[in-house]
């Protein structure tokens, strides 16, 4: 454990020398071949692959100790059983609304001149804004439309109550603010298939006498459809994992699964319920795997038109 | 819809005669460009309101007096000097930035290159393993994560740095996809054989051929990252550690205005730093890597 921690640590400059030594011996050539790949190998498994270890066997083990089942069935019991569901729907309504806006951001980037400052500024502010959950993000919002935000004082002034301190809490407002993170994820995830998209295929529908509908219909859906229902599979699992954004904005109980989850780890009682924790994270890995996988599977189906 | 969906890609539309009007500047191409930059421009500025108005949200909030009628003043945005907690927990979340970043690419890009040319069989592995984080979410992660710092603070002490462990895992799907996307682009294969066969070593090979052709690439795997460590908040607030977004949200409760002028604050520093990047990125003739 202490040498490979080390070994770890020091993984940066040791890679070049790893690396530099196989051609040298000559020979031998798989197993020196090998070390090349051992560092980040040990590294993943220290800090990614022992976790999710600790994880997957907790969530069996009892208190004290023994193989278990009752941290799992504790899963399908009431208010944590909701707090699935309520995840799902959070995760595929604010999905659903940043594929689809994220998309037509994406085309308006795409269909501009390739090297322009706005596509620049555009997809930085992306890139920034797609990492942009949690406590900032839960603060725009409640600079906004909380109780004494921007807009809801501006309505409040013309005598209209938008009721934001009911719904900014709950689902409806919660899908808000996860599209303002969502939106730009699907932008930095379905733009390059977009730039996958030769423009040769556009002129050859016209040539061949083909309407813009022929164009989307036969060429242009087909080969993006993968991409773009992978990509949505991608921003439902970002919803279902985010944790920080709804921790910011909603102080107490625990509507959503990560909530739950951070209740478990740290619980202000001191009952502290390390089995229940690990088995709630197990659900949210499983639910992840299986998106996920979807992703994958489309995605390889969409990579052959990105080359 | 039908607007959208007789949209051509707009740089691709052709300044040519078309065949049928043998007029240019006329016809279904000309109608195709306007109904296009009419699509553009509402794009554009719905998505603009809408990514807008809770900047501009934050900002107002951070400049109301107190009281009913008060003035504005940007006393909030004087008063961040005053939580020297603050300031060290922006020292610290720009460390670990800096160093996630390069450590994530350090780790990643040779690694990748090398499973390229010598060990294909593994790259599906890699390829997982790097993933793996999109289905490990950060929450479920540090419950792991939790025994496992017990052994990095034995180790390396319990420096708040010490998150760059988690964090470099953190980012590895996103490193990986833009690395591997870079490395797609170039010949890695010829490219290195060439370097080789002139008597290059594989430092070289790796920092003064395959470096510089993926230069964009690298850019932007070190500003995805840069992005990432400045907004987390999970692995940081459940180890008990102190960094940015811990910081801003434990002010939140005492002062609501210094702490979203400092969340405003960083949420642009990242912003002008990314531009300033993707800018320095296009000049292709900008020198880069001169260490070897």
């Amino acid at each position: 454990m202490a040498a490979a921690a080390q070994s770890a640590a020091a993984g940066s400059p040791d890679i070049s020398t790893a690396v530099d030594a196989r051609p040298r011996k000559g020979g031998r050539r798989l197993p020196l071949a090998w070390l090349g790949a051992l560092p980040f190998l040990a590294y993943v498994g220290i800090f990614l692959i022992l976790p999710t270890g600790i994880v997957v066997v907790g969530a069996f083990v009892g208190p004290k100790g023994g193989v278990t089942l009752e941290n799992v069935k504790t899963i399908f019991q009431g208010f944590v059983f909701d707090s699935f569901v309520k995840s799902i729907e959070l995760s595929a309504a604010s999905s659903i609304i940043g594929a689809v806006f994220g998309a037509l951001l994406a085309y308006a980037i795409v269909s501009g001149h390739p090297d322009s400052t706005l596509r620049r500024i555009v997809t930085s502010a992306c890139g920034v804004l797609a990492q942009f959950g949690g406590v900032t993000l839960a603060f725009a919002f409640i600079a906004t439309i909380g109780g004494e935000g921007l807009i809801t004082v501006f309505f409040a002034d013309h005598g209209i109550d938008i009721g934001s301190n009911v719904w900014l809490f709950e689902l409806p407002g919660l899908t808000l603010v996860y599209s303002y993170f969502q939106i730009p994820l699907m932008v930095l995830v379905f733009l390059p298939a977009l730039d996958g998209i030769k423009p040769q295929w556009r002129e050859a529908t016209d040539t061949l006498g083909g309407t813009g509908w022929h164009y989307w219909r036969h060429v242009a859906a087909p080969i993006l459809w993968p991409s773009f229902l992978g990509a949505a599979l991608l921003l439902f699992a970002n919803a279902f994992s985010a944790y920080a954004t709804v921790a910011a904005l909603v102080s107490q109980g625990g509507i959503i699964v990560p909530l739950q989850i951070a209740n478990a780890l740290t619980s202000e009682t001191g009952a502290v319920d390390a089995g229940l924790g690990k088995a709630l994270a197990l659900g949210m890995v499983v639910i992840v795997a299986l998106v996920m996988t979807g992703y994958a599977l489309l995605q390889r189906k969409s990579a052959k038109w990105q080359r | 819809m039908s607007d959208i969906m007789s949209l051509g890609f707009g740089n691709t539309v052709p300044v040519v005669e078309h065949p049928d009007t043998g007029k240019p500047g006329r016809g279904p191409l000309a109608r195709r460009r306007r109904r296009l930059t009419a699509f553009r421009v509402a794009v554009f500025v719905v998505m603009g309101v809408f990514f807008f108005t809770p900047i501009l949200a934050m900002f107002e909030f951070t400049t109301r007096g107190t009281g009913l009628g008060a003035p504005r003043t940007l006393a909030s945005w004087r008063a961040i000097f005053d939580y020297p907690d603050l300031i060290t927990a922006i020292q610290v979340s720009l460390e670990l930035a800096a160093i996630t970043s390069a450590a994530g690419l350090f780790l990643l890009v040779p690694t990748m290159v090398w499973v390229r040319l010598r060990l294909p069989r593994l790259q599906r592995v890699i390829e997982f393993l790097c993933l793996l984080p999109l289905t490990v979410p950060a929450i479920v992660l540090v419950v792991g994560l939790a025994p496992v710092y017990a052994w990095v603070t034995y180790f390396f002490g319990s420096s708040t740095l010490t998150l760059a462990f988690a964090y470099v895992v953190l980012v590895l799907p996103y490193t990986y996809r833009v690395i591997d996307a870079g490395l797609r682009g170039i010949d890695v294969q010829t490219l290195s054989e060439a370097a080789r066969s002139l008597g290059a070593g594989w430092p070289t090979v790796m920092w003064r051929i395959i470096a510089p052709n993926i230069r964009s690439a690298l850019l932007n795997a070190a500003l995805l990252s840069v992005a990432l460590v400045l907004g987390e908040f999970t692995i940081a607030s459940l180890l008990s550690f102190q960094n940015l977004q811990v910081a801003i949200n434990f002010l939140g409760r005492a002062n609501a205005g210094v702490s979203i002028a400092v969340a405003l604050a960083s949420l642009f520093f990242a912003f002008i730093l990314l531009v300033a990047l993707s800018f320095v990125g296009r000049r292709r003739s900008a020198p880069v890597h001169e260490e070897e």
